[in-house]
Parts: structure tokens; C-alpha cells; sequence
């Protein structure tokens, strides 16, 4: 069966790779591309470890044909540090000690990203429902919650002064 | 867990997917969010040769009134549900269902098409289509037919759609203003499917059920439609003694299997539960609450 040639911009690049049909974005992602900050938890959808940013909206990458990604805008956790040091929201997972053994972290990061992108001061309660399809095996909920706290406000106050 | 082998086609419009949809009959399947279709063929419970993706298909996705009716396109995903001001104040309840559906990431790919034709007795979106009195614009080789959305569950798993054939939107008929509704969902934590559901749409003229529809999700192979508890609540006062006979009335069609959810009684005695709050939150609704 023919391979797809497709391009992905991944992380404001644009990277060319030649997938079968059956072949899901994770497995590009990892195998082909060797971008291994998304990993593979349950492969059934629940725990969002494998999530990523498509077009704008967070999508679990294990669930997705990467031929269906054709073309798309994809953000992995590999995108969110910056030449000035950790993003905010990384920054914000050390501190409030967000993580224990770290692997549910990259997707628990790229999908607190969007959620601050679509919603820079939510409240608890909508951190919560936000988080709900990220499941993390050691840390509880608890210091993941003021993590994305921690960087809203750091965000926030980071454009403001950009705005001054 | 990777699909099995298969042929992937990228459908460029509705003729486009029918002709591929002709071509592979009962070899082909259509791929809309895919949130229930890639698990089954990670799992080998699905195994087509040929997908047939609809997503490149813009006039399938998008929400809109035509005079008093609701159109909604199949691949309209969870999320804009959720969003739509349009629902929000003409149709409420199905952005109140999109809500308690899986998880965010999989509400931005599933959609209410996918949801509505999987035929999974688990999913939510077909009681509460029941409710609403909608119906499914369906193409297929012999052009377009209409079908109820009552009537269309045959079993787990089988609808009244054939092979080559595609749902191109919903119509739902836009419910009378200030009516009450409600869906109440029972479920063990975040992304579980219903340990059993109910959706109530009711009219009241002062304090007389003027029309009432009553739905259950996942107590039976298909979605259930209590007719009986509705007929005991239309025309009539909706006193505390007749919402429960109607949750009694929801609860003697019940008919779910044992799984991790629990046993059957359990599962039936839920349902009653889940309708008793499903009338008293429509009533309170109906009633500007
Ligand atoms: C972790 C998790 C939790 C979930 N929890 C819930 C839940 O609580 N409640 C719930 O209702 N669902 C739940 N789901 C299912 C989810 O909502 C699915 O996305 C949905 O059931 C199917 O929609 P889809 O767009 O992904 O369809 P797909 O998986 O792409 O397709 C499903 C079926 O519908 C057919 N189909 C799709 N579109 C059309 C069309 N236009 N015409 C004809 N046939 C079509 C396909 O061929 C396929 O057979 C959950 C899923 C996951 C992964
Ligand atoms: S690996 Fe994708 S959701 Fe768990
Ligand atoms: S930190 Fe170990 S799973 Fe979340």
C-alpha cells in the first residue's frame, strides 16, 4: 500500500515525512521525527499523555491518522521553551512541584498551554474540567492545578508589563 | 495498538464520498472524528479495507437555523456544540450533553454525527436526538431520504443507515421557546460513558405538562424512549406523586447488561434516578428557574 507524503509544520517548522495509511501522529511524532516529548500512556484515548496542539485545539496524537494531519499547525511540547529559559507554564509545574515521575507532564503541559491560550484567567474550577482528559498516575491533581495557576498569573503579569 | 491495513481516501465533497462509499459497499467505512471508529480497528473489532475520510468536507460541519428548524452538520465536533450561541439559547440541552461527553481533547475531534450513527447504546447524543424529534438527512447512490431519529436504533451497534450510505446533516425541529429540558447523566468519573441517562424536554402551559418527552441512554441495546412516563406526565400536573410513577414507568423498560458499571438492577434503579432529576431540573427550567 502507497505511502502519503505529507508536511507537518511542526513548531513553526515545516518537516516533510512519508507515512502509511494505518500510521498514527504519535508514532510520526516519535518514531519518524523523533520528537519524543509526546508519549504513548494508555493508546486507548483516556489518559492524554500523547496530546498535542493541532490547529488549535489539543487532540490526543494516538488517536489521529498523521495522513489526516496534512498540512497542519502542530505544537508539541518541544515548542514551549523559549531562548529566554523555561515557559511560564513548565516553569510553573517546577515550582508548585506539578510533577513526580514526569510522564504524563508533556501532555499535561501543551494541554494547560492551549487551555491558557482559549482562557488566560481560569478558575479553579475550570482548570479542572480543562485537565479532565489528563491523567497522572503520582502527583494528584492538587499541585497540577496551581501549577496552571501559577502560570496564569505569571503569564498575565508578563503582558502586562510587555504592554507597559 | 495500530489499525490493521487499509486504503485511505480523502472525500472532497458529499458525491465524492457516496461514489467512494459505492465503490468499497461493506468494505468501506467513513472516518468523521474517529474517536469511536480507531479504537475498534486498534482492538480489531473493526477491520475495514478502505477509509473514507470526511473531514476535508466543509458544507458537513456548522450550525444554522432554516425558519424553525436546526440544522446541524454531522461533523460538527462536541466542542462547537458546546460553543454554539445558537444552541445555547434556541436548543440547550445538546450543548448540556456535549458537556458530559468523554473529555476536552476528545469533544475537539468527536463529533455529534459520529456520536449520533456509531450505534453504541452508550453514547449520548442518539437519546437525546430521540427527545428532540430529529431526523437525519441521509445520502446515499439513490439521492436523498429522511429519516426519524425514533425508530432509527435497531440494536447495539445497527441502525436503519445502509452501506453507501452518509448522514449529511441533522434537522431538528427548534423547540418551543422557553420549554424546560434537562439531561442528567450518571457516570463514574470524567470520560466514562452513562452508567445510565436521561433526557427530559418538557412544555408547560401554567401548571399542566402540555408535551413531554422522556429518553434513556445505555439500560437497553438501543437508546429507549419511555412513552409510557410521558404519557403519564402530558396533560397533567406534575406533582411529586407523578414524576415518581414516570420515573417507575422509565424504570420497567430498562433492560441493561451487567458490566463494570454494575448489575442490571442497579443500572435500572439509576435510571430512575437519573429521570426523576431530569423532570424536577426541566420543570424548574420550564418554570424561568
Ligand atoms: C475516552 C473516550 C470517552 C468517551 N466518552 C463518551 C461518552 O461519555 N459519551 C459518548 O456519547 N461518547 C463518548 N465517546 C465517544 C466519542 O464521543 C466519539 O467521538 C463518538 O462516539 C464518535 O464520533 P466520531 O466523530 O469520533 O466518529 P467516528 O469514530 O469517526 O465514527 C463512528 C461511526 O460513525 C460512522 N459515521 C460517522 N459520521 C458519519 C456520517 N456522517 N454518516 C454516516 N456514518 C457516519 C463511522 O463510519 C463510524 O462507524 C468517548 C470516546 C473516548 C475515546
Ligand atoms: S496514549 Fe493517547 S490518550 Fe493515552
Ligand atoms: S507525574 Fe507520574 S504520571 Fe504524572
Amino acid at each position: 500500500m502507497a505511502k502519503h507524503a505529507i508536511t507537518l509544520n511542526i513548531n513553526g517548522q515545516d518537516m516533510d515525512v512519508a507515512v502509511d495509511s494505518r500510521e498514527l501522529l504519535i508514532h510520526t511524532l516519535r518514531d519518524r521525527l523523533r520528537l519524543t516529548g509526546a508519549h504513548i500512556g494508555c493508546e486507548t484515548s483516556h489518559c492524554g499523555a500523547c496530546t498535542v496542539d493541532i490547529d488549535g485545539a489539543s487532540v490526543k496524537s494516538c488517536t489521529v491518522l498523521a495522513v489526516q494531519a496534512q498540512g497542519a499547525d502542530i505544537r508539541t511540547v518541544e515548542g514551549l521553551a523559549g531562548a529566554e529559559g523555561l515557559h511560564p507554564i513548565q516553569e510553573g509545574f517546577f515550582q508548585e512541584h506539578g510533577l513526580q515521575c514526569g510522564f504524563c507532564t508533556p501532555g499535561m503541559l501543551i494541554r494547560a498551554w492551549r487551555l491558557l491560550q482559549d482562557n488566560p484567567n481560569p478558575s479553579e474550577e475550570e482548570i479542572r474540567q480543562g485537565m479532565a482528559g489528563n491523567l497522572c498516575r503520582c502527583t494528584g491533581y492538587q499541585n497540577i492545578i496551581r501549577a496552571v495557576q501559577h502560570a496564569s498569573e505569571k503569564m498575565q503579569s508578563g503582558e502586562t508589563a510587555a504592554a507597559e | 495498538m495500530i489499525p490493521g491495513r487499509f486504503e485511505y481516501h480523502a472525500a472532497t465533497d458529499v458525491d465524492d464520498a457516496v461514489r467512494l462509499l459505492a465503490e468499497h459497499g461493506a468494505d468501506g467505512k467513513l472516518l468523521a472524528g474517529g474517536h469511536s471508529l480507531l479504537p475498534m480497528m486498534k482492538l480489531r473489532f473493526a477491520e475495514p479495507a478502505h477509509i473514507i475520510d470526511i473531514n476535508g468536507i466543509a458544507d458537513l460541519r456548522g450550525i444554522r437555523e432554516e425558519g424553525d428548524t436546526l440544522v446541524i452538520g454531522p461533523m460538527t465536533t462536541e466542542s462547537a456544540i458546546i460553543d454554539s450561541g445558537l444552541l445555547q439559547r434556541r436548543c440547550p440541552v445538546l450543548p448540556e450533553a456535549a458537556r458530559l461527553i468523554a473529555d476536552p481533547q476528545v469533544r475537539n475531534r468527536g463529533t455529534i454525527g459520529g456520536d449520533a450513527l456509531h450505534g453504541d447504546p452508550g453514547n449520548d447524543h442518539p437519546a437525546v436526538l430521540m427527545a428532540l424529534d430529529a431526523e437525519f438527512v441521509i445520502h446515499g447512490r439513490k439521492g436523498e431520504r429522511r429519516e426519524p431519529v425514533n425508530g432509527f436504533y435497531v440494536g447495539p451497534y445497527l441502525t436503519a443507515l445502509d452501506d453507501g450510505e452518509l448522514v449529511t446533516a441533522i434537522r431538528i425541529p427548534t423547540p418551543a421557546a422557553g420549554h424546560g429540558y434537562a439531561y442528567a447523566k450518571f457516570k463514574r468519573k470524567t470520560g466514562d460513558y452513562a452508567t445510565a441517562a436521561t433526557c427530559c424536554l418538557l412544555e408547560m402551559d401554567g401548571d399542566t405538562c402540555r408535551r413531554v418527552r422522556l429518553t434513556l441512554t445505555n439500560v437497553g441495546p438501543t437508546p429507549l424512549r419511555a412513552s409510557e412516563a410521558e404519557d403519564l406526565l402530558t396533560g397533567a400536573e406534575p406533582t411529586a406523586e407523578r414524576i415518581e410513577q414516570a420515573a417507575q414507568a422509565a424504570m420497567s423498560i430498562c433492560n441493561p447488561a451487567a458490566d463494570l458499571r454494575g448489575s442490571p438492577e442497579y443500572k435500572t434503579h439509576m435510571a430512575g434516578e437519573m429521570t426523576r432529576r431530569a423532570i424536577r431540573t426541566a420543570l424548574e427550567r420550564a418554570r424561568g428557574g
